[in-house]
């Protein structure tokens, strides 16, 4: 090889590609930074007794402790659960049945795609404001019932601690649905026609052909939008500000806003990085299965 | 054939992305035939009640905003205005009060502006760079940071939060417009990132190839080749982000300063605050105020509002 | 070693478990049209983007014009490349499109102009100068590809499949035009195909790739009558080379391939080595190297088949035949017809013929 004028032999590795590294930085910053990181931290300092001001004296599992004796993280629990356990069925269901009215090839398809989305372009916060007028029993639906002759009619989910928290989720079916139906409906354009041909000449019903046949077919897209609405409903955090302010009394608080309170105003930060783990714990039961599932076992990618 | 190294498995997250596509495309097959039928009053008569269920709310508001306070008391809340009049739009934009200011709605409007065209700006140019790198410049160790990020995006904010406000606070910026703009942009970045890096390694690979040949490097790709091929995602993200943050409120709370509350938050303030008569006039004016710079995207962009939110919805 | 144009050594390049090229070796002649050749997935656009620069190699080096080129940028090669999707820039008109890479390159104005016009007047693309990649057909498209190689002004020209996405009657039309730009330019062309009727007419040699490892590197014609190994004598060819799995005997001074109960008489091959007795082997026959004739009792060389489809193609005919129970294909004259169940009489040209060891699957 005495011909060959040897060049560089194989350049430093660190220093090869390195815009690209150079422009992953702010991403690989967030990653480890912010979102591995920050997570760690909070969990570590979720041991300890801080109170104004984060500090590392280890007090072992008293914070959570405290956390399940406290009433009001036991309500925010509950109300998330019935909030949580309604808000998915409802967006489910509904979702999926207007997603099939969508699909039967009607005219102004794109009209009331529109209508029924439109909701999830407004703020949590204007949703909770127009759903607590809404619901004011001096001037709202109650009142307008009542007005029409139906005295006794009661309709104030807003100021009865007992149903306040379906209050707070009629407004989040209105805010949400539009987008599950359009998930949904995506699921449905996505299955063969030839499907819908075969059933017919086999004289299956319609009914019988999305429970037993096209359902499972959508599975995928079933799972996806499960994630979505769950993950959403762990956060649910603004419209519970905006709509009662937790109220009446603690009727409606969730865990989101106890981390915040207990955070920013109780100035208690080891109550509030308890209350914020035991989020991410919630999280992580809803997440990690589905992850496995998607990406995990049997499903190769090469 | 340098797709076996691609990681492929979180791309499946765009899917609805895809979907959102299938669904713009609209209903395949023949129009129907029959205009009347059991099935069809069934359908459509189904399908109005519930429009006007969506409706109720966005009518009851605009009703609500035209009607005097008398008016309000003794009427019905669906009953159009007798005497329409726009004194509350006025009171919510100039002098509606949230505690001790009295200059209504307008400052959050523009602390609003302020926000959420810096953080746009910023977090596209910050996730389309990046997408562009992992799509196109593959190094090793990125699909690794990438998997953080993504996983991330399902970490609640709750538990990030304290540790944000002390690294900005350590860097002097806690409060400020430039630390919530950081904020916006920490968040906004996995869905972003997601998506530019599909839309990028969805262009032909052979075109970043011809380039590379041709003696382009990193930005001459990115500026000459790839921009001007990828103008519908950055209106996607645009209006990912534009909604997003003019939305958000819990980040508006906790890293800023009252004097830059945003919108959302002087809304909540204004309306829940205790002190005074309730004017719900005022309120109503002022919610949809709030409401109406999303809308307005939402109606003016469309079919781009749908790929955007189907997008955005991994974010959850 | 003189005129070596590029030239890769041990080249090996493996994502995580998966070895795509294993210790590769090739020297390419200056000026030389060299086709790599093999199915999907065998390497051979691997190893071009290795060449050009577009993938880091695991191991081993790359030199061209005698400069070890391993870890230099695409542009610092000295390559031009044409791609199977032409990789057009949307954006951009035909000239810009010509002309970007000596923009980039910061070539002075009137140069870049001197050259563009150079390369439109040869690819017969001056009309077409302001228009975009979309307002152009596939053939005009890959004239610009071809083009914007050209104006780099490079001695080695890289195709990656770029007659892939073209249709059958523009495929041979540019064919011709590639090999006649070859034999303008003189150039040095590494050519990745998967069809051998291209990598046949243009190449001056082939190398035959399978799962990252260069199968036989030789001219055209060598690897068409004598096909190193197996897999080359029946990728190379259409219909495929007709195999008969058998044994070799020798006796009465004569050698046999004894297989399904036919002898083949094969003393006329010209074996590389002495044949073994008892060997077990593979007799490869090409269907134009078989002979046919009506069936006529007696003679003594000759096997009987029986006609079993017939597939005129014209110029040529096609017959499928029976022979020893297995199924063969013999190509005949256009003008020569047989009914099928017709039986009729065959004679082999040994000389031609192919034979293999059955277990090394290397040519005897």
């Amino acid at each position: 090889m005495a011909g060959y004028t040897q060049g560089s032999g194989r350049p430093n590795q660190w220093l090869r590609n390195l815009n690209a590294k150079i422009a992953s930085v702010p991403m690989i910053l967030t990653a480890v930074v912010i979102f591995l990181g920050g997570t760690i931290w909070t969990v570590v300092y979720s041991f300890t007794n801080s109170k104004l001001l984060p500090r590392l004296s280890f007090v072992g599992l008293d914070q959570y402790e405290r956390l399940w004796d406290a009433p009001r993280w036991l309500v925010s629990v509950q109300n998330l659960a019935i909030y949580g356990i309604f808000s998915l069925i409802f967006s489910l269901v509904i979702g999926f049945v207007l997603a099939a009215l969508m699909d039967q090839k009607i005219r102004f398809e794109n009209t009331f795609r529109t209508i029924m989305l439109y909701p999830f372009a407004l703020s949590f916060i204007v949703t909770g404001l127009v759903w607590q007028w809404l619901l004011n029993p001096e001037f709202g639906i109650q009142s307008v019932v009542r007005s029409a002759g139906w005295e006794s009619f009661t309709f104030d989910p807003l100021y009865n601690a007992d149903i306040v928290i379906y209050g707070i989720l009629i407004a989040a079916l209105w805010q949400g649905t539009g987008l599950v139906m359009c998930l949904m409906l995506a699921g449905l354009r996505g299955i063969d026609e030839d499907i819908w041909k075969a059933a017919r000449v086999d004289g299956i019903p319609m009914w019988k052909t999305y429970i037993f046949v096209v359902i499972p077919m959508m599975r995928g897209v079933f799972i996806t939008t499960l994630v979505i609405i769950a993950s959403g409903i762990v956060k649910v955090y603004d419209l519970v500000v905006a709509q009662t302010s937790g109220g009446p009394g603690i009727a409606s608080e969730v865990p989101a806003k106890y981390v915040y309170d207990y955070m920013f105003q109780a100035q208690n930060l080891g109550q509030g990085f308890a209350a914020s783990t035991m989020m991410l714990i919630t999280v992580a039961i809803i997440i990690v299965p589905w992850a496995y599932l998607e990406f995990g076992g049997g499903r190769k990618h090469v | 054939m340098s797709d076996i190294v691609a990681f492929n498995s979180v791309a499946d997250e765009a899917a609805p992305q895809a979907q959102a596509d299938r669904v713009i495309a609209g209903p395949r097959g023949r129009k129907p035939r029959r205009a009347l039928s059991g099935r069809n009053i069934m359908i459509y008569g189904t399908l109005i009640v519930v429009a006007l269920y969506y409706l109720l709310p966005l009518y009851v508001m605009v009703m609500t905003s035209l009607k005097g306070m008398p008016e309000i008391r003794l009427g019905n809340i669906f009953a159009p205005p007798v005497e329409i009049t726009f004194e509350p739009w006025a009171k919510a934009w100039a002098s509606a009060c949230t505690g001790l200011n009295c200059d209504g709605l307008s400052r959050g409007f523009w602390n609003s502006v302020r926000i959420t065209v810096p953080s746009t700006i910023v977090s596209i140019a910050i996730a389309s760079v990046n997408g562009y790198a992992l799509a196109n410049w593959r190094f090793k160790g990125a699909e690794l940071f990438f998997t953080i990020l993504i996983v991330g995006a399902f970490i609640p904010y709750q538990v990030m939060i304290y540790p944000i406000v002390i690294v900005l606070r350590e860097m002097g910026i806690y409060g400020t417009l430039t630390g919530l703009i950081i904020v916006h942009t920490i968040f906004g970045m996995p869905i972003l990132t997601l998506l530019f890096r599909n839309y990028f390694a969805g262009l032909p690979e052979e075109l970043f190839k011809a380039a590379r040949v041709d003696g382009a490097g990193f930005w001459t790709i990115y500026f000459r080749i790839m921009l001007p091929m990828s103008l519908p995602i950055f209106v996607v993200a645009m209006i990912l982000q534009v909604t997003g943050i003019w939305n958000d409120f819990l980040f508006g709370v906790v890293f800023t300063r009252p004097e830059y509350y945003p919108m959302t938050v002087q809304l909540n303030n204004i309306v829940n605050s205790v002190q005074g008569v309730k004017e719900y006039n005022v309120n109503m004016a002022a919610t949809i105020l709030t409401g109406a710079v999303p809308l307005f995207v939402y109606f003016v962009s469309g079919r781009l509002f749908v790929r955007g939110i189907a997008a955005g919805a991994v974010k959850g | 070693m003189q005129n070596v144009s590029v030239s890769v050594k041990d080249l090996s390049l493996s994502f995580g478990a998966v070895t795509v090229l294993d210790t590769l070796n090739l020297d390419i002649k200056d000026g030389e049209f060299l086709v790599l050749l093999g199915s999907s997935g065998c390497g051979k656009s691997t190893l071009l983007n290795c060449i050009a620069g577009l993938l880091d190699v695991s191991d081993g080096q790359i030199f061209i014009k005698n400069k070890n080129v391993t870890w230099e940028e695409p542009k610092d090669r000295g390559i031009g490349m044409v791609f199977q999707s032409y990789a057009l820039y949307p954006q951009m008109s035909v000239e810009k499109n010509l002309s970007f890479g000596l923009q980039v390159a910061k070539v002075p104005k009137e140069e870049i102009d001197k050259r563009v016009r150079r390369a439109s007047e040869i690819l017969q693309i001056q009309p077409l100068l302001k228009r975009k990649p979309s307002e152009l057909s596939g053939g005009q498209r890959q004239r610009v590809a071809i083009g914007r190689a050209l104006v780099r002004d490079v001695d080695v020209f890289l195709f990656d499949e770029p007659l892939s996405n073209l249709d059958a009657k523009l495929r041979s039309e540019l064919r011709v035009e590639i090999k006649r730009l070859h034999q303008s330019l003189k150039n040095t062309m590494i050519y990745v195909t998967h069809d051998q009727i291209e990598a046949l007419t243009l190449a001056d040699r082939i190398a035959v790739m399978k799962s990252g490892v260069i199968q036989q590197l030789a001219d055209p014609m060598t690897i068409y009558n004598a096909p190193e190994n197996l897999f080359v004598a029946g990728f190379i060819g259409s219909p495929s080379m007709n195999f008969f799995r058998g044994e070799l005997q020798l006796r009465d001074q004569r050698a046999y391939v004894h297989a399904n109960g036919v002898d083949f008489d094969v003393s006329a091959y010209p074996s590389r080595a002495p044949l073994v007795h008892g060997q077990k082997v593979v007799l490869g026959l090409r269907p134009e190297h078989v002979r046919v004739d009506e069936a006529a009792s007696g003679a003594a060389a000759s096997h009987r088949a029986v006609v079993d489809i017939e597939e005129p193609m014209g110029a040529d005919n096609l017959l499928w035949l029976k022979l020893a129970g297995q199924s063969m294909s013999v190509r005949i004259a256009g003008q020569r017809r047989y009914a099928p169940g017709t039986a009729v009489t065959l004679s082999f040209d040994m000389a031609v013929a192919s034979i293999f060891d059955a277990t090394s699957e290397n040519r005897l």
